[in-house]
C-alpha cells in the first residue's frame, strides 16, 4: 500500500461533507425552544407512568399504574383519608348491628355515573354480588369474603349480611378493587370504556402512550382543580427526570432511590413518602431446614436491617417489623434479635444441630423493583458469615412471580404491598385459612385465634393490642424476616401544587392538584 | 414442476417459508417453556389468592384452557387468513398494533442507517487512506467508541443534557408520527436514529476500511490511475463503487436488526415502536401479540435479506452474470 499526498485532500473533502451536514442538523436542534404548545398550564396535568395499565376493568387491576390511574375514575363506598382512616365514600354512613353480623350502608343522594346513570343501591347490590361470584374472577373476592347477603332495603339503603363480625370490612370497601360499577355495564364495555362516579372522566387512551381523562364536573365532592389530566407512559424512571426537567411531563412518582436523588439535584421537587409496602426475606417453613423454627431464628439474628437498607435502597426507608400502617405500627425492635447477634445466631444453628452450615435456596426478582438483587447479594454476604448460604436463583419478573404463586421456593427475597387494615394485610397469609397461606409457609393455633378475634374486635386499642400480639408472635416464630419500608418520591415541577403523597401510594389526591404556568 | 423447484427465486421463497415455519414453532414453543402465564402476568402475586373456579374462569378467558396443539395450529391458520390475533390489554387486534408499530420502527431503521453510513462510510475511507497512520487510528477509535459505547448509555447521556441544558426534550411531548406532525416527529427521531446510528457506523466502517483497502491494492487501480483519472473519480468510481458490495451486505443486515426493533433506544426515548410491542408482549404473557410479531419481525428480515440480494446483481454486474 502506498500513499500519495494528491489523494489526502480527496478524503479529507469526502469526511468533510457528512460532517458538516451532521453539525447543521445537531445546530439546528439544540436550537429549538420547548414547545410552546406543550402541555404544562390551563390545567391540563400530565403525569408520567412507567407502564401502561394492563386493564382498565377495576376488579381486575393489580398493577401499580392501572390501581393509579382507575382509582382517579372510580369510586369506591368507603375511602382513605390522607391518614388513611376509613371515611365516608359513595356510602356517606354506615351502621353495624348490635351483634356485629349486619352492616346497614347510606348511601350519597344524587351521584352520577360518567355516562349520566344514577348510581344507587341496586348498583351497590350489583357489584358486591359480582365481585364475590367466583366466576367473574375478581380479586377482591376474598376481601369482602365475610359479606353472605347484599340486600336493598330502598335506592338509598343497603343491608350487608356478615358471616361473622368483619373489623376489617370497611376499609376493605375502599380499595378501587371493589369499586362500584354501573349495573347497565359488562367487563366488555368498561375494558374500552370506563364508566365511574369518580373525579375524573376517561376521555381516551393510545396504547402504550397516554391516557387522558377530564374533571367530572358532576363529582359528589369537590371538583377536580384541574381541567383535565394526562397519564403519560415512559418506561424509564431516568427519561422520567428528563421529562420533568424540560418541563413536558409536571408530576411522576418515582421508586429508584438512585433516579430520585438524581432528579432532586436538578431543580425537580422530590418528597419522599414512606410507604406501607415492605421488603422481606419470607421464609417458607414448610420447606426444608426452614420447618426448624431455630434455623429461621439463626437467619434474623443474622441479618442487620440496617445494614440491608444502607446497601440496596441508600439508606432511604425505616427498618420495620411486620405491620407497616401508622395506626397499628409494629415496634421493629420487638424481636428474638433486635440488633444483629452473630453469636446467637450461631447458638440458634448449634440448637437446630447445623452448626456446619446451612444452605437455603433463594429466590430474587429481577426488574420488578430497583432494589431486589442488591438487597439479596446484602443477606448473602450477612448470612455466610453465620454459616448459612444463601443460595440465590435471580429470576425474571414473570418467572420469579410464576414460583412465588406456587410456593415453588424456600426462601424468597420479595416487596410486598401493605394495607392500611392489618387485618386485610396478614389476614390472607398467616391464618390458615388464608388464601395465600401456603405461599407465607407458616400457621399455628394460636395465630388463627389471634387473626379470628383481631377480625370480630371493633374497638381500635383493643384491635391494637390483639395485632401487636400477631407481629410479636410473627417475630418470635420468624415466620419471615422482615426487613424495611422503602419511599417512593413524587417528583413535580414547580408549577405543580397541592397534591399530598400517601403511604399506600395512591394518587388520588390528584383531585386537589393545581398546576399553573 | 422440476424446473419450478430449480429456479432460483422459487428456491428462496420456499427456503423462506420454511424459515418462518421454524421462527413460529419455535417462538410457539418458548414462549410456553418460560414459566408464568398471562393469569400471572397480570394479576402479579395476586394469582395466588385465586380459587380454582376463579383460575379456570380467567384460563377460558385468555384461551389457554385448548391443548397446545389447539392453540397452535389455530394460531397459525388465523395468521395465514391475515388476523394476527388481539391483544386484550391493548384492545386492540395485533394487526392494528403492528400497523402502527412497524412503520415507526422502519422509519427509525432508515434514518439509522443513513446516519451510519454517513459517518460509517467517510470514516473508513479516511482510515483505508493510509492503514496504521494517525488518522488510520482516529478512524478505528471514533468505530470503537461506536461499538462500545452502551447505548443505553449514550441514549440516556444525550437526553439528560438536551432536557437540563437546553430544555428541550421532544420526546417526552407524547409520540407524533410522521403522518401527524412531521416536524415534531422528525425531532422525536433525531436523537434515538444519532444513538442507533453512532453504533452502526462502527461495523461499517470496519467493513468500509478492510474492502476499501483490499479494493484500493487492485491492479485496476493501478491502471485507472495511469490512465490520468483524477484522485477524486479514482477513489468514488473505481474504489468506492467496487468496494460496495460488503458494505451493503453488512448494512443489510444491520438494517434487518434494526426491524427487529431497538427495545432499549425505544425504551429510552418512548418511541412505540415494534420492539417495545414485543418486550409489553413478553411481560404480558400475551402469546399472540408476541407470536404474531416475532413472525412479522421474521419476515421483514427475510425480505430484506432477498432484496439485499437483487441488489448485488444492481451493483456488481458479475453476479448478474453468474
Amino acid at each position: 500500500m502506498t500513499f500519495r499526498p494528491s489523494r489526502k485532500r480527496a478524503g479529507l473533502a469526502i469526511l468533510a461533507g457528512p460532517a458538516a451536514l451532521a453539525l447543521m442538523v445537531t445546530g439546528c436542534s439544540s436550537a429549538n425552544e420547548p414547545d410552546p404548545q406543550s402541555t404544562s398550564g390551563s390545567g391540563t396535568l400530565v403525569a408520567a407512568i412507567t407502564a401502561d395499565p394492563d386493564t382498565l376493568f377495576p376488579w381486575k387491576a393489580t398493577q401499580f399504574q392501572a390501581v393509579n390511574v382507575l382509582e382517579n375514575i372510580y369510586g369506591t363506598l368507603t375511602q382513605f383519608d390522607d391518614e388513611l382512616n376509613v371515611v365516608p365514600g359513595l356510602a356517606e354512613k354506615w351502621e353495624p348491628s348490635e351483634d356485629g353480623t349486619q352492616v346497614t350502608l347510606t348511601l350519597r343522594d344524587g351521584v352520577t355515573f360518567h355516562d349520566g346513570s344514577e348510581f344507587d343501591a341496586d348498583d351497590v347490590k350489583h357489584s358486591l354480588d359480582l365481585i364475590r361470584d367466583e366466576a367473574t374472577a375478581a380479586v377482591a373476592a376474598a376481601s369482602i369474603g365475610s359479606v353472605t347477603d347484599v340486600e336493598v332495603v330502598d335506592p338509598l339503603t343497603v343491608t350487608l349480611t356478615l358471616s361473622a363480625p368483619d373489623a376489617g370490612l370497611m376499609a376493605n370497601l375502599a380499595n378501587v378493587n371493589v369499586a362500584m360499577l354501573s349495573s347497565d355495564d359488562t367487563e366488555e364495555d368498561l375494558n374500552t370504556e370506563p364508566n365511574g362516579t369518580g373525579a375524573f372522566v376517561y376521555v381516551d387512551r393510545t396504547p402504550n402512550q397516554s391516557i387522558k381523562l377530564e374533571a367530572n364536573e358532576d363529582y359528589w365532592g369537590d371538583a377536580a382543580s384541574l381541567s383535565s389530566l394526562e397519564f403519560r407512559i415512559i418506561a424509564d424512571e431516568t427519561s422520567i427526570v428528563s421529562a420533568l426537567q424540560s418541563g413536558d411531563v409536571q408530576f411522576a412518582v418515582l421508586n429508584d432511590p438512585l433516579v430520585a436523588k438524581t432528579a432532586e439535584g436538578s431543580g425537580i421537587s422530590v418528597v419522599g413518602t414512606p410507604q406501607l409496602s415492605y421488603h422481606a426475606l419470607q421464609l417458607n417453613a414448610t420447606k426444608g431446614a426452614l420447618t426448624d423454627v431455630n434455623v429461621r431464628l439463626a437467619m434474623q439474628c443474622a441479618i442487620d436491617r440496617q445494614q440491608v437498607l444502607d446497601t440496596a435502597a441508600l439508606g432511604e426507608g425505616e427498618v420495620t417489623g411486620p405491620i407497616t400502617s401508622p395506626a397499628f405500627k409494629s415496634d421493629p425492635e420487638a424481636r428474638p434479635c433486635p440488633e444483629r447477634d452473630l453469636d446467637k445466631a450461631k447458638e440458634y444453628l448449634a440448637k437446630a444441630g447445623m452448626a456446619d452450615g446451612v444452605t437455603v435456596k433463594t429466590i430474587v426478582s429481577q426488574g420488578s423493583y430497583a432494589t431486589s438483587v442488591n438487597e439479596a447479594q446484602n443477606l448473602q454476604a450477612q448470612l455466610a458469615e453465620a454459616g448459612i448460604t444463601l443460595d440465590l436463583e435471580v429470576l425474571e419478573a414473570g418467572a420469579y412471580v410464576d414460583r412465588w404463586i406456587a410456593a415453588d421456593f424456600e426462601a424468597a427475597v420479595a416487596l410486598n404491598g401493605g394495607r392500611p387494615d392489618p387485618d386485610g394485610m396478614y389476614g390472607r397469609y398467616f391464618p390458615s385459612t388464608g388464601n395465600l397461606n401456603q405461599v407465607a409457609g407458616y400457621n399455628s393455633p394460636e395465630l388463627d385465634a389471634l387473626f379470628a378475634e383481631g377480625k370480630a374486635t371493633m374497638d381500635a386499642d383493643e384491635r391494637k393490642s390483639i395485632y401487636d400480639e400477631i407481629s410479636q408472635h410473627l417475630e418470635d416464630n420468624a415466620a419471615w424476616i422482615w426487613l424495611f419500608t422503602s419511599y417512593t418520591y413524587t417528583a413535580t415541577t414547580d408549577t405543580v401544587d397541592g397534591f399530598t403523597p400517601m403511604a399506600n401510594g395512591s394518587l388520588q389526591n390528584l383531585r386537589s392538584t393545581t398546576v399553573s404556568n | 414442476m422440476r424446473t419450478i423447484t430449480r429456479h432460483p427465486i422459487a428456491r428462496k421463497l420456499a427456503e423462506a417459508a420454511l424459515t418462518l415455519l421454524g421462527v413460529a414453532v419455535l417462538v410457539f414453543v418458548m414462549l410456553r417453556a418460560t414459566r408464568g402465564d398471562q393469569i400471572s402476568a397480570t394479576l402479579g402475586i395476586e394469582a395466588a389468592a385465586l380459587t380454582p373456579a376463579q383460575r379456570a374462569a380467567l384460563e377460558a378467558y385468555y384461551g389457554l384452557d385448548q391443548p397446545l396443539v389447539v392453540q397452535f395450529f389455530s394460531w397459525l391458520g388465523n395468521v395465514v387468513t391475515g388476523n394476527l390475533g388481539y391483544s386484550s390489554r391493548s384492545r386492540q387486534s395485533v394487526l392494528e398494533m403492528t400497523a402502527d408499530s412497524l412503520p415507526i420502527t422502519f422509519e427509525l431503521a432508515v434514518l439509522s442507517i443513513i446516519i451510519g453510513l454517513l459517518i460509517g462510510v467517510p470514516l473508513g475511507m479516511l482510515s483505508a487512506s493510509r492503514a496504521n497512520s494517525l488518522r488510520d487510528a482516529f478512524g478505528q477509535t471514533v468505530g470503537l467508541a461506536g461499538l462500545s459505547i452502551p447505548a443505553f448509555l449514550l441514549g440516556s447521556t444525550m437526553l439528560a443534557l438536551s432536557a437540563s441544558m437546553l430544555g428541550y426534550n421532544p420526546n417526552a411531548r407524547g409520540f407524533a408520527s410522521f403522518a401527524e406532525d412531521p416536524w415534531l416527529n422528525l425531532q422525536q427521531m433525531l436523537m434515538p436514529a444519532l444513538v442507533l446510528g453512532f453504533g452502526l457506523a462502527a461495523p461499517i466502517m470496519r467493513t468500509a476500511r478492510s474492502a476499501l483497502l483490499e479494493v484500493r491494492s487492485m491492479d485496476f487501480v493501478r491502471t485507472a490511475r495511469s490512465k490520468g483519472a483524477g484522485p477524486v473519480r479514482v477513489q468514488l468510481k473505481h474504489v468506492l463503487h467496487n468496494a460496495l458490495v460488503p458494505i451493503v451486505t453488512m448494512t443489510g443486515l444491520q438494517f434487518g436488526y434494526l426491524l427487529g426493533g431497538a427495545v432499549v433506544v425505544e425504551q429510552i426515548f418512548s418511541i412505540p415502536g415494534i420492539g417495545r410491542q414485543v418486550l409489553i408482549g413478553i411481560q404480558q404473557k400475551e402469546y399472540a401479540v408476541v407470536q404474531s410479531t416475532v413472525l412479522v419481525i421474521a419476515l421483514s428480515f427475510v425480505i430484506i435479506n432477498l432484496l439485499t440480494d437483487l441488489l448485488y446483481r444492481v451493483i456488481d454486474p458479475r453476479v448478474r452474470a453468474q
